[in-house]
């Protein structure tokens, strides 16, 4: 009856469950995350901000373990910071991107994290990258996480070229908010990252903020 | 990267050292029909939370191994530097030694620096050497101190992932402080609420959780002080007797005595001497 397992986080991995989405617009890009972290039935934080910086201009989303995530990411952090030093300029997304695909690729068996990097550099502009399982490929649009399985059907349909920013804001928010409702490891609140040439916007977008459907 | 510290540059991935080493011993004892012991655990409630002046960290002081309370008292906020404590779960000797050997590295990180060490240093050590173990040193940490960016608090978890929050909980009480915490949490507290909300979140764990018991140490981070309260409530005092089950000579009478005295010779005498010197 009295189980010695122990607490189930000592043994879970902690992961990071989540829904995360990238969408470039002439211009810039736009990143959004929730907010879930989980180690097994149990939430641990409830407000993780899964957009991560590798540099001024480049962010990352995480997904995946949380601790493989959080490592590749600061990892690539610091190479950015020497890499950008060296060549006396803002880094390219690619390059960052790249950076993270080595890592993932290199420690394919190993590690359990899939990171999308996104971000404006002055030779193109705002750039997608996904890097699952160590690919690099530029997307229009990328979509990860266990909650992304619940909405690539809408993904699919909404996109459209050309959208604005503002467009391509609510697109990602209604993205996010679809699937913090029907996937269990996402949930909490919305962060979003507008990267464009002129400035880095964080923003937060409390729960009864985000926008209801047909359900609620 | 230079690294300033005294222990040998860590290699890259798991040592498997000692792994067949262990695996001898296990096979040896088994023999002899004994089994190794279990690694102690702490259960455990520990907990954290950011006031206006600083930070209080909790936490119980049970110990158990297996199903059987090791220590009754044992200390589970561990010293890291003059303004940095960390409190710790999971296997009691993993969090002693990460511990210990991070405090030693980040005083000779301070010396060399000539500053105060800040709590993300502490942080970025703590997480970068147990995510290079995959998880197998399994220490559950709640570390928090006060720098010259303020009061900071971060909960550190086994494979490596921290998360920085203003207040944080873990151990397998960790759910009942959460609790507490969420109901009753207020950013920009003073510090006797802080000590009371920290101190309720323990008691909590201790008397909900199987893992946790005993007494409720804080400790209370401020700029310049740090107060180490042990113990700050002792919930589970030992109960005081009652009775005395102790018998005047004479209450059982005697009816016969015999005697017998065993003749026995010195065989060998020795005399070893003492150094006291």
């Amino acid at each position: 009856m009295l189980e010695e397992t122990g607490p189930e986080w000592l043994s879970e991995e902690v992961k990071t469950g989540t829904t995360i989405i990238a969408i470039e617009y002439n211009g810039g890009v736009v990143l959004g995350s929730d907010s879930r972290v989980s180690a097994g039935a149990s939430v641990v934080n409830r407000v993780m901000n899964k957009l991560s910086p590798l540099h001024d201009k480049i962010y990352c989303a995480l997904s995946g373990s949380a601790a493989d995530a959080q490592t590749i990411a600061e990892m690539v952090n610091y190479h950015l910071d020497v890499h950008s030093i060296e060549i006396g300029e803002d880094p390219q997304v690619r390059s960052a991107a790249t950076l993270v695909r080595n890592i993932s690729y290199k420690y394919k068996e190993e590690l359990s994290a899939h990171l999308i990097v996104a971000g404006w550099d002055r030779r193109n502009k705002g750039q997608v990258f996904a890097t699952l399982n160590g690919l690099l490929t530029r997307q229009p649009f990328a979509v990860g996480g266990s909650g992304s399985s619940y909405v690539y059907g809408f993904v699919d349909a909404e996109y459209r070229k050309g959208m604005s920013k503002e467009e391509c804001q609510q697109f990602v928010v209604s993205t996010l908010s679809l699937a913090m409702n029907r996937d269990g490891s996402s949930g909490g609140v919305a962060y979003l990252v507008t990267i464009d040439e002129h400035s880095t916007e964080e923003k937060v977008i409390l729960g009864n903020d985000l926008p209801t459907f047909f359900d609620q | 990267m230079a690294t300033l510290t005294v222990s040998r540059a860590p290699f890259a991935g798991f040592s498997f050292e000692n792994c067949k080493r262990n695996a001898v011993l296990e096979a040896e004892a088994n023999k002899v029909g004994c089994s190794l012991p279990a690694a102690r655990k702490t259960g455990t409630t520990i907990c954290g939370v950011v006031f206006k002046d600083g930070v209080v960290l909790g936490a119980d002081t049970r110990a158990t191994e297996g199903m059987v309370v090791a220590d009754k008292n044992c200390s589970k906020i561990h010293y890291i530097s003059p303004n940095i404590y960390c409190c710790g779960a999971g296997t009691a000797a993993d969090t002693e030694m990460t511990t210990q050997i991070i405090s030693s590295n980040l005083e000779l990180h301070a010396l060399s620096t000539g500053r105060v060490p800040r709590v993300a240093t502490a942080n970025r050590m703590l997480k970068q050497m147990l995510f290079r173990y995959q998880g197998y040193i399994g220490a559950a940490l709640v570390l928090g101190g006060m720098d010259c960016n303020g009061p900071h608090l971060y909960s550190i978890y086994p494979h490596g992932s921290t998360d920085k929050l203003p207040y944080v909980t873990m151990g397998s009480g960790s759910l009942a402080a959460m609790a507490v915490f969420e109901d009753r949490y207020k950013p920009d507290m003073g510090e006797e609420d802080a000590k009371r909300l920290v101190r309720d979140a323990i008691a909590a764990g201790i008397f909900n959780d199987l893992g946790s018991g005993s007494n409720i140490d804080l400790c209370v981070i401020t700029k310049g002080k740090v107060d180490y309260i042990r113990p700050h409530d002792e919930a589970n005092k030992k109960g005081v007797r009652t009775g005395d089950y102790k018998y005047k000579r004479g209450t059982t009478g005697v009816l016969t005595k015999v005697v017998t005295p065993l003749a026995l010779e010195v065989v060998e005498e020795t005399v070893q001497t003492m150094d006291t010197s």
